[in-house]
């Protein structure tokens, strides 16, 4: 009798972390997809996934962090972009491939700075501000770039995108690291945790002593650099800065960070989780091509992943309050 | 006297708990009953039963002779029962009329409101409640006070023959609560019979014929108000016998010097040359109306709200005290007032609660957060303060409000301060939790600690305090000691009427 009681408090707590409950599915539909098809397991297909991931997931740990002290960044799409043609230029300027890093990064932080300042000291909302800052440097971007894509960028930069050490490309190394520093910081440092409080009651995290402020301005500097490495990564993958590239990207990140956990009003979610959600909607994006699936379908099993996930938080939410 | 209403053994239960057991009460024309009890006593169950928002289990309701069934709040405002409720249902974008009127409103051909009736209607309504406000008036243009008046207005205008109101005054000046009493006066001279939920037992001798005390769901008394005291009242809401509902204060702490003491504090419109000193081991208090500036010097003593000018000295020494962080580093801790807005994280676990003021104390040197050593605390803070909850990992939210209330306290004592400033300590707060807050406050000024405590209640100022100044619009009227204490004198400092001496103690700023 103890046996059965205890394997249901286990599965209760299970499924009651949103992190277990994804790692669940993902293991669900692995086994699922290997029966189907053959690929799926292969080394080069498991590759794939991860790189697709590659670009989401590092921004998704921004995303989450913004999104757990109350905040929201839609610019991170045209950061992203910003970022590579900046580069980019300064290469075809014949700048050096570090200092072309440097510029980038430095191009980024200056989207996440002033999106930081505006929502901190000014006082907009952060959906109105980075849905401004979305646009302003989309078109920045666009007159700097000339409207066209940045072409022949020279190898040694590209390399960051396309070596390969034991077999697995560069970017799949740092999204990974990016993700674990990302969730054992935001499990465990005192700093980064201040985002819960902030999230969970802005006023009385004031109250005891967290500078609010400050903290803002970091999280969007920090989402914006993430988008800034991603953007790198990108533009050296391909060996040019294309101009409309991450059109969109911020919808699926905020997606992933959601169904990992992380709420719009904030104070909840985890970078583990938000990996998780990013993978999810890689593997199932993978799963689909697979099959031979329409790419449209994508979107529409995404959107439905995305509000299955709420559903249950709120199902859940209820059950435990009309419990008290 | 006819009997109005006759609930007979009204029981209504909710997946594992039982809100209201077996409640009967009778009440009659022109009387007012008043409905006491902690939180969880089943009260607001109960009037949602009678206001129609829920159908009991069990029971009967006869109404007026009729035994009557509702199946909505809507039926229950028909056959007469109307509810004020605590929460507001007005809505902030409409004028006063069409909130009064609401779904109510007089139509002509094709559902068209005649606002020209509607207008007048509201008008000669509010006037013959003498209330100066223009019909048109949007909601949201009003104050607080206004607003909770407007809402029982607006049950009174369904011409109810039982009125319920669910802690009315909780947000009223004192001239708005007596406003109210003297229409619930006139109006009960109607035969209109009212049945009246408070935590202040102040009110229940105020304005009630009649007491019932309901405790874990149960009818734990029912007494003619003359019949009973106080005490009484405490005792039967608790089921236990509280003698010191303001704690008992231990041996008086040895050393008398000064811990801190404020020198011209001035804010232009909210507080002006505001000079007092606190005492080690010495609980002071800051009476006032609502609105006399308190709130806002405790916050400008901690940071968070701004001064114009004024000096700030601890142990003697001056400090910059400029944001929340300063306080903190100089052992400072402000309690907020309204703990749901900035106290308490109420979506997060206790844990987190109990340490977020404190939570440096818990890092290694990595500043990476020490779990073992933050359990180990909470759990003992949780024993510490008599919190109860069923595991340190649930959300502030689902516990009880007197619990919430000694969540915080256990917070702020978490950075060991040498002064705390405590805004409202009981509001929405258990008598049971009450006394429990005001024995751990009396504790901790025997050790030394210097406790300032803001709030309107006259009666817990002059159970609680040592000594009390009285703010009026913001300027310190008077001080009065405790051998002096009594409601007249400081009501009288709070008013403004009397411009009492100061003592020589506090004068040393000059």
């Amino acid at each position: 009798m103890f046996k059965v009681q205890k394997l249901i408090k286990v599965l209760k707590f299970v499924f009651g972390m949103r992190e277990m409950a994804l790692v669940l599915v993902l293991l669900v539909i692995g086994v699922i997809m290997t029966s189907i098809s053959p690929v799926f397991l292969s080394y080069l297909n498991l590759r794939a996934i991860l790189m697709a991931l590659s670009v989401e997931a590092p921004i998704a740990v921004g995303m989450v962090i913004l999104l757990i002290s109350g905040g929201l960044d839609l610019s991170v799409g045209s950061t992203l972009a910003f970022a590579g043609v900046a580069a980019g230029l300064s290469l075809n300027a014949g700048l050096p491939a570090p200092v072309s890093i440097l510029v980038g990064l430095l191009a980024a932080l200056g989207v996440g700075l002033a999106n930081g300042l505006l929502v901190a000291k000014v006082g907009i909302n952060p959906f109105i501000t980075t849905l401004g800052m979305m646009t302003i440097v989309r078109g920045l971007l666009l007159v700097l770039a000339g409207g066209r894509a940045v072409l022949n960028l020279t190898h040694s930069f590209t390399v960051i995108g396309q070596g390969v050490l034991f077999g697995v490309q560069y970017p799949i190394y740092v999204m990974l690291i990016i993700v674990i520093v990302g969730d054992i910081l935001m499990r465990n440092s005192r700093f980064f945790r201040q985002n819960y409080y902030i999230g969970g009651n802005e006023k009385a995290a004031r109250l005891t002593g967290i500078n609010v402020n400050l903290m803002k301005i970091f999280n969007f500097c920090l989402t914006a650099f993430l988008a800034g490495v991603a953007g790198l990564l990108i533009t050296a993958r391909f060996g040019s800065a294309s101009v409309t590239v991450g059109s969109g990207l911020e919808l699926k990140v905020i997606t992933a960070a959601i169904i990992g956990g992380a709420s719009l009003s904030g104070g909840e979610g985890s970078v583990f989780g938000a990996f998780l959600g990013a993978l999810l909607m890689a593997v199932i994006a993978n799963a689909l091509n697979l099959m031979g699936v329409d790419v449209f379908w994508q979107t529409l099993v995404t959107g439905v992943i995305l509000i299955t996930a709420v559903v249950i938080d709120q199902v859940n939410e209820q059950r435990k309050r009309g419990q008290q | 006297m006819e009997i109005i209403l006759d609930a007979r053994n009204i029981s209504m239960s909710f997946p594992g708990v039982l809100a209201v057991d077996n409640i009967s009460l009778k009440l009659c024309k022109g009387e007012i009953l008043a409905l006491i009890g902690e939180n969880g006593a089943g009260k607001s169950t109960l009037i949602n039963v009678l206001g129609g928002v829920q159908k009991p289990d069990r029971g009967q309701i006869i109404l007026n002779g009729k035994s009557v069934m509702f199946s909505s709040s809507d039926q229950a405002i028909r056959a007469g029962i109307s509810v004020v409720f605590q929460e507001l249902s007005l809505v902030d974008g409409l004028s006063i009329a069409e909130n009064i009127f609401a779904n109510r409103q007089p139509i002509g051909m094709l559902n068209k409101i005649n606002w020209r009736q509607l207008y007048q209607q509201t008008q000669e309504f509010l006037e013959k409640f003498n209330l100066e406000l223009n019909p048109r008036t949007l909601v949201k243009n009003l104050t607080m006070g206004q607003k909770q008046i407007l809402e029982i207005l607006k049950a009174i205008s369904t011409s109810p023959k039982v009125l319920i109101l669910d802690e009315p005054t909780s947000a009223l000046t004192e001239r708005e609560i007596k406003y109210l009493f003297k229409n619930i006066r006139m109006l009960r001279k109607q035969d209109m019979s009212f049945i009246y939920i408070t935590h202040k037992l102040s009110e229940v001798f105020q304005i009630a014929d009649r007491v019932m005390v309901m405790r874990d769901g149960k009818k734990s008394g029912s007494e003619r108000v003359n019949n009973v005291s106080e005490n009484d009242l405490i005792s039967m809401m608790v089921g236990r016998k509280i003698k010191n509902l303001y704690g008992i204060r231990g041996s008086a702490f040895s050393e008398n010097e000064t811990v801190l003491r404020v020198v011209g504090l001035n804010r232009k419109n909210v507080f002006e040359d505001v000079n007092f000193e606190l005492r080690k081991g010495e609980i002071l208090g800051l009476a006032g109306l609502i609105g006399a500036g308190r709130t806002e010097v405790g916050r400008a003593i901690v940071g968070v709200d701004p001064k114009d000018s004024g000096h700030i000295y601890l142990d003697g020494k001056e400090v910059h005290i400029n944001n929340p962080k300063d306080a903190i580093i100089h052992k400072i801790a402000y309690l907020t007032e309204d703990r749901k807005k900035d106290g308490l994280f109420e979506g997060m676990a206790l844990r987190y609660n109990i340490i977020a003021p404190s939570i440096e104390n818990f890092t290694s040197v990595i500043s990476f957060l020490d779990h073992k050593r933050i359990n180990r605390y909470v759990e003992s803070s949780v024993l510490e303060f008599d919190i109860t909850t069923t595991s340190i990992m649930k959300k502030v939210l689902y516990l009880s409000g007197g619990n919430q209330q000694k969540v915080l306290v256990a917070m702020w004592m978490g950075i060991q301060p040498r002064v705390i400033i405590f805004d409202d300590p009981a509001r929405g707060v258990d008598v049971g939790s009450k006394a429990d807050i005001y024995q751990i406050l009396k504790d901790s000024a025997s050790r030394g600690v210097g406790i300032i405590i803001i709030s309107s209640e006259l009666s817990e100022l002059i159970g609680v305090c040592d000594r009390i100044l009285a703010f009026h619009h913001g300027r310190i009227m008077g001080e009065v000691l405790h051998k002096d204490f009594s409601e007249e004198r400081i009501m009288a400092l709070a008013a403004g009427i009397v411009n009492a001496e100061r003592s020589q103690s506090t004068s040393s700023a000059r």
